[in-house]
C-alpha cells in the first residue's frame, strides 16, 4: 500500500469510537511523515480536542487527513468539519476556560497551541471547519508568525 | 478497514488491590465512556474497601487530551472526598509537554515517575499526612 493511501484518509466523526479510529490514524499518519514522539503526541491530542469538538458540539462530521509539502518540509493537514449550530463568537469560543459543554475549556484554544497552523471558519446555523497543519520538523517559515 | 494501530480498553479497567492500595493500569487508547466507568468503579471500590490509596499507572498512555485529564483529576477529587489520596504514575514525557501546551497542568494531581514509588508515596506517610509531599524521591 503507497504511503500517500495511509496519511490520505475521510474519516467519520458520529461516535465515541470514532475518536478512537481518529487518533489512531493521526498517530499512523504522523508516523509516516516523519514525525518525531514530542511532534506526534502534540498532534494526535489535538485532533482528539479538535474531533470530540466536531462530535459533541457540531452534531458529527468528518475528519479528512492529506500530507502538505513546502520546499523541503513535509507536514500533515488535518480537516475537522461538521453540519452543526456553529460558532456565533469564535473569540470567546477560543479563550481558555470558555466551556459549552462539559470540558475543561481548554478543547479550541488549547488544540491551537498544539499546532504549527490553525483556521477556523464557522457560520452560526451552517457549521464549523477547523483545519491544522502541523510540519514533521521546524515549520517553514512562508506564513511567519504564528 | 484495518489501520492496525492499537486498540485499547473498552468496557471495564480491572481494579486490582494491593494491601491499603488500589492500582489501575491505563494502556494504549482509552474511549471517553472508559475513563468515566473507571471513575464510577474506583469511587466504589475506595468506599466498599476503605483503602488509604489509589495508583493510577498511566505509562502505557499515549495522549491524554482535556477530556481524560480533566476525568483523572475528577478521579483524585472524589477520592479524597472517600478519605483515599491518588498518585497518577510513569506519564511519558511527551504526554508531560503536551499537557502543559494545551494548558492542563492538573495542579492538584499527585505524581511519581513509577508505580513503586507511587506507592511508596502513599505507604510511607500516614492517612493524615501532609498531602503535598515531594514526590520525585530518587531511589
Amino acid at each position: 500500500m503507497p504511503s500517500s493511501t495511509a496519511v490520505e484518509a475521510s474519516l467519520p466523526i458520529r461516535s465515541e469510537m470514532d475518536l478512537a479510529w481518529v487518533r489512531g490514524h493521526v498517530r499512523q499518519a504522523a508516523g509516516l511523515l516523519g514525525f518525531g514522539l514530542v511532534a506526534q503526541t502534540k498532534l494526535v491530542t489535538a485532533a482528539s480536542e479538535l474531533a470530540r469538538n466536531t462530535l459533541v458540539h457540531g452534531g458529527g462530521g468528518r475528519m479528512d487527513s492529506a500530507e502538505v509539502t513546502r520546499g523541503p518540509a513535509r507536514g500533515l493537514r488535518l480537516v475537522f468539519s461538521d453540519e452543526g449550530p456553529g460558532i456565533a463568537d469564535i473569540e470567546r469560543a477560543l479563550a481558555d476556560g470558555y466551556t459549552s459543554g462539559g470540558g475543561l475549556g481548554m478543547g479550541l484554544g488549547g488544540a491551537r497551541r498544539l499546532v504549527h497552523e490553525f483556521t477556523i471558519d464557522s457560520t452560526p446555523g451552517s457549521g464549523t471547519t477547523v483545519t491544522v497543519v502541523c510540519w514533521a520538523s521546524a515549520p517553514p517559515p512562508a506564513f511567519g508568525g504564528r | 478497514m484495518s489501520n492496525g494501530f492499537q486498540h485499547g480498553f473498552t468496557g471495564h479497567v480491572p481494579v486490582l488491590r494491593l494491601g491499603e492500595v488500589l492500582l489501575v493500569t491505563l494502556q494504549g487508547d482509552l474511549q471517553d465512556s472508559t475513563a468515566q466507568q473507571l471513575q464510577q468503579d474506583l469511587a466504589e471500590r475506595i468506599a466498599s474497601s476503605g483503602v488509604s490509596g489509589v495508583v493510577i499507572d498511566i505509562s502505557g498512555v499515549e495522549i491524554i487530551d482535556s477530556f481524560l485529564g480533566r476525568v483523572l483529576a475528577e478521579i483524585a477529587a472524589g477520592a479524597s472526598l472517600l478519605a483515599a489520596r491518588t498518585v497518577v504514575a510513569g506519564m511519558r514525557p511527551a504526554v508531560a509537554i503536551t499537557l502543559v501546551e494545551l494548558g492542563l497542568t492538573l495542579p492538584g494531581l499527585r505524581t511519581a515517575l513509577t508505580t513503586e514509588a507511587a506507592v511508596e508515596l502513599l505507604t510511607s506517610q500516614g492517612p493524615a499526612a501532609g498531602h503535598r509531599a515531594a514526590p520525585r524521591e530518587h531511589p
